[in-house]
């Protein structure tokens, strides 16, 4: 069954924070390198990306942990294996092969899962991340003409992400965390040419950020001017995640689920976080809230996002099974 | 589908039916601007952006950029132009429109675009398959696209081309490439008219009709154009070309163009341009006459340079009595209504005729105007002066009938309003009460301080159709509620209008809505008041309407419930703990020149007229916008340039006249914070004992690490500082012989002179506040004694030390004015009442606290918890109960 005629019948859910989870396994510098970044140059513990190659039992426990919680899609461990995020490590080199790898695990582990029961096929959603740049902010106070990536480098980078995501076998893809649009949009851009390129094609979802009580992205935009900014492109879904909790970011999803013309997603942080930095929303608190979305019919798509685990997963899940999906319905207008 | 075409920049901009006609601002063209050209030129980028900024001030909703010229790297500057507008928000705000003939420009140019914009412009020039390859670009960047009536054979000059070859680009493009139709904007090419050269005769009509037919066969598409182009043989000569650019972008708009290339800042409206030249003009643009051309020339040579002249048009008074007294109406003159008036009472059978008849049918033209945005809020108001002076005017002769007769006729529904006890505010009830005047409602104005039996009383004797209540200030809130408890225990049943500053639909939902069973409304202007007074007189609209209101309001109240959990607050004990971080050893103070008091009479206004921020003046008339861009606004520019011309006129006469009075008094103690919020007070250097204490609320909601939980105690040196420090407080008004200023306008029914001295004496008064502050931190108190700023600075506060009020939000309990007026003794030395609800009267006035502190700044209380509120009843000595009324807006809980 295509993933476009389930979310008609279903509201499906999305996995839960992937840094949170590798957090709990206190892993050291060694465990990072593996046996073949042993004499890497550079430190490379936190870049959790990684790990995808050098600890894939770990990746793929996780993976395991959120569908055994009810996750209808799970994420590849990729937010950062772009070239230009990976350069922090000095491994923009490795940028496809970390694709591929963590596109590779996902899709054996769903495949697994969706094989013990056909009737909840499991999806894989090759993520891309915001990267550490902005196209549209200049890092230089004194110069704000001034900009630390453009666009087309931004197009290479994304086109040989996705080039791994889809070639290790995913089956969506996730352009998420989005809090400068112009990056997206390159993204975007480069997602179709491989698509032409290739000759495949597959669902695209948009997941942008809206950063704080402003009710705008980092960039500046409004959710609306943001939908707008990326309707050019054929998408399965349209969203917001990161940055706030369910309740904070309910008014900007009404936003969403009120003017767009696709599906609509939502994963959101397990609350604020505290003064130490940590997310302590238990899952139960998030699922109450969340579930403040489901009776308004805002969504076809419920996660989490940064603190969430296995567990707010399974509870977000229990609440998601009592509710319709939004049904897309506009006035034709015009 | 969604059929609209939907743009961005930081913000939305959708393009409906309604939406009318999209301004895209010109000046930021090199080749349209010899200004901007030398700006890029000379490298002065920042001096180019402020272009960018005055046509977004001037009402541009989406800003053309065009770098094409010969001695450019066009490239380049575009991109370094579209990443410098990207980082002033005010800028980018609106969509982008990237304007080149090179497609590598057009291109470098998408790359720098987040929101989506518009490329200007592809076109069949160079054949199919180049058209097709941008067109899919421009698609895969994300942006709309103009589309130019150019093809392998030329522009379009003629009606069949235009059409033709719009019609074969909208084939390729929504046929075979799926471009969505409603992100096509044609541009059938504007070219000059008056030329003198015979085929350039019908250019302009061939456009308006080419405009037409895209419209009406190609779906969803839109039509814009670059207006100057028209006028390009009239260089020089402004007004023409003004009037020119008006009258084609009306016709334009008649014939469906939705979108136009233009200098907003200096569009002339229509309806003003001289008659005789708009004559001339659509002759020339509409093809109308032989010797056309030569006729706009030869008026175009006796205004060439001459200044605009205004001279008095009396050509309206030839028309019979009905039109001059809709023209009066429309245009608010009063100088003949009682001569119009009196011959249509002679005309008429009886005097109440006139009134429904001539006057009405006068007062309809006025509403329909105003609710479909042609007339703005002043102009109403003048209009309403000119319907009360004509009513006035007929009053004896209504009397005489109805004795004669023993008949009264029809009367009109009757509204009651008042501002309710406590609260003396009352612009905006005058200006609710006008336009309601307007849609010919007979308002029954119970003024300023009316307690809650007045006005049930005043309902029944004057058996009015709905009751209207307004307030400015925290404790009216509470007062409302209690009408409205009021008119339950009465039985009443009319419907409850609620409006004012301090009002909101959240707190008309969940406070008054459940207190009376009649229908209650919150209106949140004045503009809102027509069209919810209509639904509720009407016998058929009133019932639906009302459980309308009461469901949304049930609706708001659970939405509230569930609400007031999201926020999180911190316990009174841990925000302290958080409290503003000052390190007072290395704090240096300043001790003001005086203690005590110092009283200012009768301060001269011709100062404090230079410390006006006339922003906030323009708001009390609902135009929109910030001064001085407001005057050139593309919609409102004209009739706030009246307004403002106008206000300088009164206020040139209150200046000589001197009919207001500026009063105020300042005073300076040594201050000691002794609690966690509370500020002790000494007379002088020595006292040990206190002799009067401030009370300050601390800010409890949970803060990101780093940022502390304010308040303004926080600001005062700790007892245990071992560091004296000090503390101002000032009252002052401009509002001493207002009273009286206003009997001459409301004997003359003068609504729109009543409101216009009202908001003069409030901008006074805040005027006194800016310019007296100034003084203290220079002189009085002195501790900035080398502060040098511009009013630009004074304006956005780059000063050190801040002026809070009580009543606002760093501060919001009202009766902490209790304190000190009493200290200043505001009365007896300034002529400053306070009411029982801790409104100052004269309203026009302003009183705080001065705070000197380098670290101090200006922030939102918000909502505090019941173990502050709890707290703080017992320093100040007042029970729970009172302290919750008072700060009702910033309970975190129920009561």
């Amino acid at each position: 069954m295509k993933i476009e005629d389930i979310l008609k019948e279903r509201i499906l859910v999305l996995d839960g924070a992937m840094g949170t989870m590798i957090q709990r396994y206190a892993l050291e510098e060694a465990d990072f390198r593996g046996d073949r970044f042993s004499n890497h140059a550079h430190p490379l513990k936190g870049n959790n990306d990684l790990l995808s190659i050098t600890r894939p039992d770990i990746i793929r426990e996780i993976h395991n942990k959120y569908l055994a919680a009810g996750a209808d899609i799970i994420e590849t461990n990729t937010f950062s294996s772009t070239s230009i995020a990976q350069a922090d490590y000095h491994l923009e080199s490795l940028a496809y092969e970390l694709n591929f790898q963590s596109a590779k695990i996902a899709k054996e582990v769903a495949v697994e899962l969706t094989n013990t029961n056909s009737d909840k096929p499991r999806f894989v959603a090759g993520a891309l991340g915001p990267t550490n740049k902005t196209a549209s902010i200049s890092p230089q106070v004194n110069d704000p003409g001034y900009r630390a990536i453009t666009f087309d480098q931004l197009v290479d980078a994304y086109y040989e992400q996705t080039k791994g995501l889809v070639e290790g076998g995913s089956d969506l893809l996730l352009v998420e965390t989005i809090f400068d649009t112009l990056n997206a949009k390159a993204a975007l851009f480069a997602i179709q040419k491989y698509f032409d390129d290739s000759g495949k094609a597959i669902p695209i979802m948009v997941s942008g950020t809206i950063t704080d009580a402003s009710g705008r992205t980092l960039s500046g935009q409004t959710t609306e001017a943001f939908l707008i900014s990326v309707s050019h492109v054929p998408l399965l879904s349209v969203g917001l995640n990161c940055a706030l909790g369910a309740n904070q970011l309910r008014p900007y999803l009404q936003v969403m689920a009120r003017e767009s013309e696709t599906f609509v997603s939502a994963y959101p942080n397990a609350g604020l976080p505290n003064e130490f930095g940590h997310y302590d929303q238990t899952p139960e608190e998030m699922a109450a809230q969340v579930e403040e979305y489901l009776k308004e019919g805002l969504v076809n798509i419920v996660g989490g996002c940064c603190g969430t685990t296995p567990d707010h997963i399974k509870k977000i899940a229990e609440v998601a099974k009592k509710y319709k999906p939004r049904v897309i319905d506009l006035l034709v207008v015009g | 589908m969604d059929y609209r075409l939907k743009l961005s920049g930081l913000e939305p901009v959708t393009v409906t039916p309604a939406s009318n006609f999209i301004n895209i601002g010109e000046r930021t063209n090199v080749t349209g601007s010899a200004k901007f050209l030398k700006l890029i030129k000379e490298d002065k980028f920042d001096e180019a952006l402020d272009v960018a900024l005055d046509q977004v001030r001037g009402g541009a909703q989406v800003i053309d950029v065009n770098m094409d010229e010969g001695m450019l790297d066009s490239q380049a500057a575009m991109v370094r132009f579209l990443n410098l507008m990207a980082s002033e928000p005010e800028i980018a705000r609106v969509p982008v429109m990237i304007d080149s003939s090179k497609w590598e420009v057009i291109e470098a140019g998408l790359k720098c675009l987040q929101g989506k914009g518009i490329v200007n412009s592809i076109s069949l020039k160079v054949g199919e398959e180049e058209f097709i390859r941008q067109a899919k670009l421009v698609r895969r960047y994300g942006a709309a696209v103009v589309v130019m009536a150019f093809d392998e054979h030329g522009q379009a000059d003629t009606f069949e081309r235009r059409t033709t070859i719009c019609k074969r680009a909208y084939e390729i493009l929504v046929n075979e490439i799926k471009f969505p139709p409603q992100d096509i904007i044609f541009d059938p090419n504007i070219f000059p008219v008056a030329t003198g050269i015979e085929e350039h005769r019908n250019y302009a009509l061939d456009f308006f009709q080419a405009t037409k037919w895209i419209r009406e066969n190609l779906p969803h598409a839109h039509v814009s154009g670059g207006v100057s182009n028209v006028s390009f043989s009239f260089r020089g000569n402004q007004k023409v070309r003004e009037a020119m650019h008006a009258a084609f972008l009306y016709h334009g708009i008649q014939h469906g163009m939705d979108m136009g290339i233009v200098n907003p800042t200096m569009l002339e409206v229509y309806d003003e341009v001289d008659k005789e030249l708009l004559e001339r003009v659509e002759d020339v643009l509409l093809n109308r006459r032989d010797d056309a051309t030569e006729r706009l020339l030869e008026f175009a040579e006796t205004v060439k340079g001459s200044a605009k002249k205004k001279e008095t048009d009396d050509s309206w008074r030839s028309g019979d009595v009905e039109e001059r007294i809709t023209h009066a109406l429309v245009k608010g003159i009063v100088d003949f209504i009682d001569e119009d008036t009196e011959e249509a009472r002679q005309k008429y059978d009886k005097p109440l005729d006139v009134i429904e008849g001539p006057l009405m049918t006068g007062m309809n033209v006025v509403g329909d105007l105003f609710g479909s945005g042609k007339m703005f809020l002043p102009q109403v108001v003048k209009s309403a002066r000119v319907m009360k002076k004509a009513v006035a005017y007929l009053e004896p002769f209504l009397q005489e009938e109805k004795i004669r007769s023993g008949q009264v006729g029809k009367p009109a529904a009757k509204i009651l309003l008042a501002t309710v006890k406590g609260d003396v505010h009352d612009i905006g009830k005058n200006i609710v009460g006008v336009v309601l005047a307007c849609n010919n409602y007979e308002v029954v104005d119970l003024g300023v301080m009316v307690p809650a039996d007045k006005i049930l009383d005043a309902a029944k004797k004057e058996n009015v159709d709905i009751i209207g209540l307004s307030g400015l200030i925290t404790p009216s809130l509470d007062e409302m509620v209690y009408v409205a408890k009021e008119m339950q225990r009465e039985k009443f049943e009319l419907p409850l209008l609620i409006g004012g500053a301090t009002t909101s639909r959240i707190h008309t939902a969940v406070k008054i809505d459940p207190v009376y069973e009649g229908p209650v409304v919150y209106v949140l202007d004045a503009s809102r008041s027509v069209p919810v007074a209509s639904e509720l007189i009407s016998d058929l609209a009133r019932e639906s309407f009302k459980r309308k209101t009461k469901e949304e309001y049930i609706k708001l109240r659970k939405d509230h419930e569930s609400k007031k959990e999201l926020k999180s607050y911190i316990s009174l004990q841990d925000a302290r703990k958080n409290k503003t971080a000052i390190d007072w050893n290395a704090f240096v103070p300043v001790k003001p020149s005086f203690y005590g008091k110092k009283v200012l009479l009768s301060y001269p206004l011709e100062e404090l007229r230079n410390y006006i921020d006339w922003t906030p003046f323009f708001q009390t008339w609902m135009l929109a916008g910030r001064y001085p861009g407001i005057l050139n606004d593309s919609v409102v520019g004209a009739e706030a340039k009246k307004l403002f011309d106008d206000a300088q006129t009164m206020l040139d006469s209150i200046i000589k006249e001197k009919s207001l009075q500026a009063n105020g008094v300042i005073a300076f103690y040594r201050a000691s914070r002794t609690h966690a919020e509370d500020v002790k007070l000494y007379n002088n250097d020595t006292d040990e004992i206190p002799f009067a204490t401030l009370h300050f609320l601390r800010q409890q909601n949970k803060k990101a690490q780093g940022l502390p939980n304010f308040s303004l105690a926080d600001f005062i040196a700790p007892a245990d500082s071992g560091k004296a420090d000090y503390i101002g407080m000032f009252a002052v008004t401009a509002g001493i012989g207002l009273e009286k200023l206003i009997e001459k306008y409301k004997a003359a029914h003068d609504d729109y002179s009543e409101i216009m001295a009202k908001a003069l004496a409030d901008r006074l008064a805040e005027a006194f506040a800016e310019c007296l502050h100034e003084r203290v931190r220079k002189e009085f108190w002195g501790y900035a004694g080398s502060e040098h700023l511009s009013s630009d600075e004074l304006i956005s506060e780059k000063y050190q030390g801040i002026r809070p009020a009580p009543g606002y939000p760093a501060c919001p309990d009202h009766t902490e004015k209790r304190t000190i007026f009493e200290i200043l003794e505001a009365e007896k030395e300034a002529g400053i009442k306070l009411t029982e609800s801790c409104a100052m009267y004269p309203a026009a006035a302003v009183s705080g606290y001065y705070f000197s502190n380098p670290s101090s700044k200006y922030f939102g209380l918000g909502k505090i918890e019941k173990d502050q509120v709890e707290d703080y009843a017992e320093r100040k000595s007042m029970s729970v109960e009172v302290v919750e009324k008072w700060l009702a807006p910033n309970l975190s809980y129920d009561v």
